[in-house]
């Protein structure tokens, strides 16, 4: 049955809440739930288990490492990825850190849940894409779903990680629709990309909302002969380094397409380790699409420019299979 | 009081200095490695507070925080082990002096960054209430660190939640070398309690017997179901921000004179000492066994440390991913 994307990351919520009473969700308004994912949950699970905390990112992020450390299962909703640099401190210095600098006498079972990227309109403070920083950091897990079904089973698989994960659903997928298992049990594994479109001429790896350009992309270029294949990684961190390499074997380009920044983006990543490791099978050097070095800027006229889009895409690859103007 | 409580006090807060003094000795011999912040002169405050907590309460410390482990029943040689870096430390070596921790004691950790473990504890009586245990939290911190804003989003949350969390600050008159009055314009952090709604209190925090009466008292009403606390320990630092500090310092004194020759002038161990001699019918002998007792200890977890291994390459990926 098709469903909106928000909605598969409320069942996801709902379902793991259920299953284990050790997790529990907090954050500002998530009784009202301002993006409708968390909206409900009060009404089955209580105000102990759901929590509105004050406007307080970095003491709320704590507090969700000194509940993980002490046997809870929190999910901590800081509403948009921006807002998380508010948390940096205590995702940074504690919560990936404490099982480790205290020789594993801990774990931090944490989910820090947050919207990230471009939506609509939301100007310079609600529409950056913060992933890299998190990638950045060692011991956390990062994902960013590109449609509704992995969404869910991805966020289950999070909530049932023992490490910490933060989970970035992207702002403009929330009203997304797909078809979204009812299952359960239905599970994504962690550091497992997805390949989204089979193609043999170039490999667009992409996560997130840019799965979903990439896609429409290589739907204009089919009819022009340019069969791109698109990898969705899924999770940023730990990535799929395999199935991208396959794919490069496989086609023997590789574009990276992200709504990062350019310097230390996510695919400044990709691209350096496909240099590193696949040069011999690489017709043409690897490349990058990413976001322009700017805060993301309100007006739509605008925005549409700061980060990739389709036509981007398509201009780019035609270029690196030699059928557009030299660059 | 209870003698009894008296002299267990006494045997932590003794053995927390004898600790001390040798990690300093250590220390200027070249043979400890990294940043020491040393808890002398404030043993009161980690003994009293630890003393009217349960055993599986938790407590979150700071970047000077050999003491609190101590204080909550930790083991000296695995402290001296991890200040050695050696894999039978309580952290393997991976965490140092700044990084002591023992989750079987609900000591949940020190913590290099300053303010950084206030909301830990606020975790920690999150899932005690999740969990209807009864149990409380302590988090320790300095007059430094009420000056963060994980000072603030932590108390205010946790009066919010009304959780069972005593927010205990260690009032030693300096946030590392800047003296308090520099960096706040009152001088009892309690009376910052009244901006939350909470309750704030101040205790002698010199006077072991005082601040755990005054623990008592509130962990027993956490325990009633009332809310967060904020309790003010005025103490002294008799040992600088950080062993070997002359180096960054470059010669400057930073100590406010007269604060300098109280800190020198008045001992809580000394303090509880003479109580325990003349209130509590404690005979010389019995406290210098205790003091003997402490002094071997330490010695012993020296030696073990010594004695034990370092970590090796292989380690180094242990207890990353669980």
């Amino acid at each position: 049955m098709k469903k909106y994307y928000i909605k598969a990351v409320q069942e996801a919520l709902f379902e793991e809440m259920e299953r284990d009473p050790r997790v529990f969700l907090m954050g500002e308004d998530v009784r009202i739930g301002c993006f409708a994912a968390t909206r409900g949950l009060c009404d089955t699970f209580g105000e102990e288990r759901v929590i509105d905390t004050p406007i307080a990112e970095l003491g709320v992020a704590g507090a969700g490492v000194g509940a993980a450390a002490t046997g809870s299962r929190p999910i901590v909703d800081l509403m948009f990825g921006q807002f998380l640099m508010l948390a940096y401190d205590q995702i940074s210095n504690q919560a990936n850190a404490m099982r480790y600098m205290f020789g594993g006498q801990t774990r931090i079972p944490i989910v820090y849940l947050v919207q990230n990227g471009t939506g609509p309109a939301l100007g310079p403070h609600h529409s950056n894409s913060v992933h890299p920083l998190f990638m950045n950091i060692p011991l956390v897990k990062v994902i960013m779903p590109s449609c509704p079904a992995d969404a869910k089973g991805l966020l289950k698989s999070a909530i049932r990680d023992d490490n910490p994960v933060i989970f970035f659903n992207h702002t403009s997928l929330g009203g997304m629709k797909g078809e979204v298992p009812d299952d359960g049990a239905y599970l994504i594994p962690i550091g497992k990309g997805d390949i989204k479109r089979q193609g043999t001429d170039i490999t667009l790896c992409t996560v997130g909302l840019m799965t979903n350009v990439c896609l429409e992309a290589g739907k204009i270029l089919e009819p022009e002969g340019i069969r791109a294949e698109v990898v969705d990684l899924r999770s940023l961190k730990p990535w799929d380094k395999a199935l991208v390499y396959e794919s490069v074997k496989k086609t023997g380009r590789f574009l990276a397409v992200d709504e990062s920044y350019h310097t230390c983006g996510a695919g400044a990543e990709w691209v350096a380790s496909v240099a590193e490791d696949m040069f011999e099978h690489l017709k043409c050097p690897p490349q990058r699409l990413s976001g322009k070095e700017i805060p993301i800027p309100f007006s739509p006229a605008l925005q549409k420019y700061a980060v990739p889009n389709v036509e981007a895409v398509v201009d780019r690859v035609k270029r690196m299979v030699g059928r557009g103007a030299p660059r | 009081m209870d003698k009894d409580k008296l002299i267990f006090m006494y045997e932590r807060m003794v053995l927390i200095r004898k600790f001390e003094e040798k990690a300093a000795l250590l220390f200027s011999q070249g043979q400890l490695a990294g940043f020491l912040h040393l808890y002398v002169g404030e043993e009161a405050v980690a003994a009293g507070v630890c003393a009217a907590l349960n055993e599986d309460d938790y407590i979150v410390s700071t970047h000077r925080g050999h003491g609190h482990l101590i204080a909550k029943g930790g083991d000296v040689n695995r402290i001296m082990a991890e200040l050695f870096g050696r894999t039978t430390g309580y952290c393997k070596g991976k965490g140092g002096s700044m990084h002591v921790a023992d989750f079987s004691k609900g000591m949940l950790g020190a913590c290099g960054i300053v303010g950084g473990g206030i909301p830990i504890a606020v975790g920690a009586a999150l899932t005690a209430k999740l969990n209807k245990t009864k149990q409380i939290a302590v988090t320790f911190f300095g007059d430094g660190a009420s000056n963060e804003g994980s000072f603030h989003e932590s108390v205010n949350f946790a009066a919010t939640q009304n959780l069972p969390v005593i927010f205990l600050v260690e009032n030693n008159g300096y946030g590392e070398f800047t003296p308090q009055m520099k960096a706040m314009r009152i001088e009892n952090i309690a009376d910052r309690a009244k901006a939350y709604g909470i309750p704030g209190v101040i205790v002698d925090g010199m006077d072991a017997a005082a601040v755990y009466e005054t623990t008592k008292i509130w962990a027993e009403k956490l325990r009633a179901g009332e809310g967060p606390v904020l309790i003010e320990a005025k103490t002294h630092r008799k040992s600088g921000h950080s062993e070997g500090e002359q180096a960054f310092l470059g010669g400057q004194a930073y100590r406010i004179p007269a604060e300098e020759e109280l800190a020198r002038s008045i001992d809580p161990i000394d303090i509880l000492r003479s109580a325990l001699i003349r209130e509590s019918g404690a005979t010389e002998e019995a406290l210098a066994k205790i003091e003997t007792g402490a002094a071997e200890a330490v010695e012993a977890a020296v030696a073990f440390a010594k004695d034990s291994p370092f970590p090796s390459e292989a380690d180094l990926f242990a207890d990353a991913w669980v």
